[in-house]
């Protein structure tokens, strides 16, 4: 993988070979590897190794990016110069700022407090993972599907990567990690059952007993029953949450409100949800996983976004901030401050949280207790293609999958067929009756969070699926 | 830098591939984007590597590198035939392919303007022209433009004397009007939502969208919305402009014949298929008037899906997927072709890119036209009491694409073969084969557009490909339409 130094002598060909007055590169890239399984074998087994670089150049307000994963002085220089064409021609943009300083990236310039480092997210053992070892995890993962007679399919992934930034003032932040994920459907004749898991370390995850419980849920939801749509209570796992919710947070963004695009637009200091929901954004809690620095370099803070059910604040990039301070909104939108949330410039998203971190629950209940204390509900393992019906109740649509299941009398009764729900975020988050303990959490609607499962009432089922 | 690919293919067949391939692929791209007056995204972006896909002891294996020195290249086809090892522990059966002759060839997409030389500045000024047009309607609160150019070059080696470099270039540019009011967000897209419209073409395409000449009416369409009536719940007579249809076809079409799909290659991520091979020349997929091809070739149309040749080496080709409403053929690959008693691969095989494995994707699948002239006038005209919606806004589909639901931008209530009033908010829902046997109306060739969807998802890692979608308007009947709004 490319090192920091490498980077840094990257950095200085490319200042040379630059006319503009402000000069920026990032660094991403690294090596990754999937082994991915299906009808009970390997059918896909790949590997890559990549290294881009990303150059902004700024003349008296206007900027551009030229991206390129060749570091020849040629290639670089050509880089520039693409950079440099597409900001000349550009209207210079009052908003844009100086790139930031070193101070300012640490957080010190904001006079907040000094964000809490982040935990090391490089695992020697995880990066050495091979191609020999993934297939032997696939193994034994086919011997589960074997003994259940199932027919399994899914991945095994790791890798370890990078995210760097240096720019004409000084600044240099870089970031490694390591990664590893394991996702696992197990097949019967009529019904299935699904898992996933990932970590920067590979010592976390434990694809025998994902394995173990995705066989369970195929068995279990065997002959599925078809079941009428309507409002019922529902339990959602911990990846069924994260699926559903990942659908608001690019919402808490001050641009998103500038741009009046969000749910939140006049609503900041309402109380939207109910008084168990309280989540906030923190790049640092142990769980998490990620770069500690946003697209301009600047330090991600914790921020509090949601407390008691009240929606506190949102995030902000630079320049957001600044624009948020002089807009109509400065005096409705709770503190105005960059959070180190901003997506790398130009862009027209401004920023979004992506560490998202559900509160601990005083009276948790886990999903089984939560099963055992519902007289008729629906527990729904995984939802799959949620696409936003309407943008300011936040109302979704998506389907259940891999793992329905009818609840009766504190028990699970049998495999349903899928549904369809058409069902508003706000409606939803206002009508959680019971939490278990967070938990990373990852599915394939939203990116990973750390979220509870939750018991929802009246959650809204409009159609009943073939299967 | 076909000097590039034989390094890694003699690696490769030394260290005892049965079979190789090799693409080294050059990519382009720019991005240009406008919000609000302002320049939202200018950046270009190159990328190039190289990938080897090898056969070793009846398993795949596959590795790729940006780096294209000697030595860089022959690890890279070193560690793929290392994989395929490591995946052959984990076989039931050996991976078989069926034959293809191997081609030498040169292809390149047709096109009149290179956009790359098309200036910056006239195509800032045309998207800050459209963004002024669009924000001088009082009640717009947001507009967005954009436009993306693109341009791949790839050469295609293989083990069995296929020589194949193409260079393939598309176009896409569209906007969007918001209009934020009271508790709503309304929203309206020229000439479709996804970024608008995408073909494998040249600058041609920017000049034959009339983008600024539609930018006033798309405007007022997105702030009319507020004062429009909620589209009702019901079971209605649905006519579908040609983007909403096309999405239509692209989900409930495209996906479930994919027959890695059907052959539970993708049940971990995006699922499995209804179709399962059984229905193959047995299933009433739609009605009689249903005929979709899937067509990669030139003469189809600058589609997404247009090519010269997939990434195996397979030349383009039409194959008949629903025939008079039977369903007739699969998307199929050299892997999985003889699981249906092919002795040719379907020629839908395409990578994102260099570091990506190719896999079977949809190329255009297209709707053909009524062969009777119909224009959506005189279809709406021959409407007695139904509901248009135009422009997709939400979509969503079951993990075997049975169960849809579709939301657009805007929608017409029609009364006795007139546009009688605007109606905001509209869904429709539906079981793919119930919904394809209810058509009962097409319109003709001069109102066939093909589409570009930009952004299909597919795979793990996953990647993103351009898919090509013709279709007329078209007239379904008694479809239950509202139900994204039921109980809420």
């Amino acid at each position: 993988m490319l090192t920091r130094e490498q980077a840094a002598d990257i950095f200085d060909r490319v200042k040379k070979f630059s006319s503009a007055e402000a000069v920026e590169v990032l660094f991403s890239g690294g090596r990754f590897a999937l082994t991915r399984f299906a009808n009970n074998t390997i059918h896909q087994n790949v590997s890559e190794e990549n290294h881009v670089i990303s150059v902004r150049t700024v003349f008296d307000g206007r900027t551009a990016r030229a991206i390129t994963n060749k570091f020849d002085d040629e290639s670089l220089r050509q880089a520039v110069q693409a950079s440099e064409r597409l900001a000349r021609v550009q209207h210079s943009d009052p908003d844009l700022l100086p790139m930031a300083a070193p101070n300012e990236a640490a957080g010190s310039a904001t006079g907040g407090p000094a964000p809490q480092p982040a935990p090391a997210r490089h695992f020697a053992e995880t990066a050495a993972i091979t191609p020999e070892l993934r297939a032997e995890g696939v193994r034994n993962i086919v011997v589960v599907a074997n003994r259940h007679s199932l027919t399994t399919a899914g991945i095994f992934s790791s890798g370890e990567s990078f995210e760097g930034i240096f720019n004409s003032r000084g600044l240099s932040q870089w970031h490694t990690q390591t990664s590893a994920e394991v996702s696992i459907t197990m097949l019967a004749q009529d019904s299935s059952g699904w898992q996933k898991s990932n970590s920067p370390s590979v010592a976390n995850l434990d694809p025998l007993r994902l394995a173990e419980t995705a066989a369970q849920k195929a068995v279990e939801s065997a002959h599925p029953r078809e079941i009428p749509a309507g409002k019922y209570t529902v339990i959602l796992e911990p990846s069924a949450v994260l699926d559903i919710v990942g659908f608001m947070f690019w919402d808490y963004s001050g641009m998103a409100i500038l741009d009046q695009r969000s749910f939140l637009t006049a609503r900041i200091g309402q109380k939207l949800f109910g008084e168990n929901i309280t989540i906030c954004d923190d790049v640092a809690h142990p769980l998490q996983s990620g770069s500690p620095f946003d697209g301009e370099g600047i330090q991600r803070q914790k921020v509090e976004l949601v407390k008691s059910g009240v929606v506190k604040r949102v995030v902000y990039a630079r320049a957001t901030a600044q624009r948020m301070k002089r807009s109509e909104h400065k005096n409705s939108v709770g503190p105005i401050e960059p959070t180190g949330h901003g997506f790398p410039l130009p862009n027209e998203m401004g920023e979004m949280p992506l560490n998202i971190v559900f509160a601990p629950v005083d009276d948790s209940q886990s999903v089984e207790q939560m099963i055992a204390s519902t007289e008729r509900g629906i527990l729904v393992t995984r939802l799959w293609y949620i696409r936003e019906v309407e943008p300011f109740e936040k109302m979704l649509t998506g389907m259940t999958r891999d793992g329905t299941f009818l609840i009766e009398n504190g028990r699970l009764q049998a495999g349903v067929r899928n549904f369809r729900f058409n069902e508003s975020l706000l409606h939803m988050l206002s009508s959680v009756d019971a939490m278990s303990q967070p938990v990373r959490a990852s599915g394939e609607e939203s990116f990973d969070m750390v979220v509870p499962a939750m018991k929802v009432r009246e959650f809204n089922f409009t159609e009943v699926t073939k299967f | 830098m076909k000097h590039v690919a034989n390094w890694a293919l003699n690696v490769a067949m030394q260290r005892g591939a049965s079979y190789a391939d090799v693409r080294v692929v050059a990519q382009r791209n720019r991005a240009l984007s406008t919000k609000n007056g302002k320049l939202g995204n200018a950046s270009d972006t190159e990328s190039v590597g190289m990938n080897v896909r090898v056969i070793v002891d009846g398993a795949w294996g596959f590795a790729a590198s940006s780096e294209l020195g000697r030595g860089a290249v022959e690890k890279t086809a070193a560690e793929a035939v290392a994989i395929a090892r490591a995946s052959a522990r984990v076989k039931r059966a050996d991976v078989q392919i069926v034959p293809e002759k191997a081609a030498v060839a040169e292809w390149s997409t047709p096109f009149k303007i290179d956009p790359f030389s098309v200036s910056v500045e006239q195509n800032i000024d045309l998207l800050l022209a459209i963004d002024a047009e669009l924000r001088s309607v009082e009640g717009v609160t947001l507009a967005e433009t954009n436009l993306n150019f693109s341009r791949e070059e790839q050469w295609f080696l293989s083990s069995e004397g296929a020589e194949i470099h193409q260079a393939k270039l598309s176009t896409g540019a569209g906007y969007a009007a918001y209009a934020f009011a009271g508790n709503e967000i309304q929203k309206r897209s020229y000439p479709n939502s996804f970024g608008g419209q995408w073909q494998n073409k040249g600058y041609e395409l920017i000049e034959e969208l009339k983008l600024l000449e539609n930018a006033r009416r798309i405007a007022e369409e997105a702030v009319a919305l507020h004062k429009a009536d909620q589209c009702p719940e019901g079971k209605f007579d649905l006519i579908l402009d040609s983007s909403q249809l096309g999405l239509q076809i692209h989900e409930s079409v495209g996906h479930p014949i994919e027959l890695d799909r059907v052959l539970g290659m993708e049940a971990n991520f995006a699922g499995t298929s209804f179709l399962t091979l059984d229905k193959l020349y047995t299933l009433r997929y739609g009605s009689d008037l249903v005929n979709v091809v899937a067509d990669a070739r030139q003469e189809h149309g600058p589609g997404l899906g247009t090519f010269g040749f997939d990434d195996e080496g397979v030349a383009a080709q039409c194959t008949p997927i629903i025939t008079n409403g039977l369903f007739t053929g699969y998307l199929s690959s050299r892997e999985t072709a003889h699981t249906i008693g092919l002795n040719r691969s379907g020629g839908t095989v395409r990578a994102e890119g260099w570091n990506r494995l190719p896999m079977i994707r949809m190329t255009n699948i297209s709707l053909l036209p009524g062969e009777k002239r119909l224009s959506l006038e005189q279809l709406i005209a021959s409407t007695d009491h139904g509901i248009l919606m135009q422009t997709n806004r939400s979509w969503s589909i079951d993990d075997k694409r049975y169960n849809f639901q579709f939301g657009c931008e805007i929608g017409w209530e029609i009364k006795n073969g007139k546009r009688v009033r605007m109606l905001k908010n509209p869904s429709y829902s539906g079981i793919t084969t119930e919904f394809w046997n209810s058509l009962e109306a097409i319109c003709s060739k001069d109102e066939w557009t093909l589409w570009g969807t930009p952004n299909c998802g597919k795979g793990q890692p996953q990647q993103v490909m351009g898919t090509g979608h013709g279709a007329s308007p078209a007239r379904f009947r008694g479809i239950k339409i509202g139900s994204a709004f039921q109980g809420n």
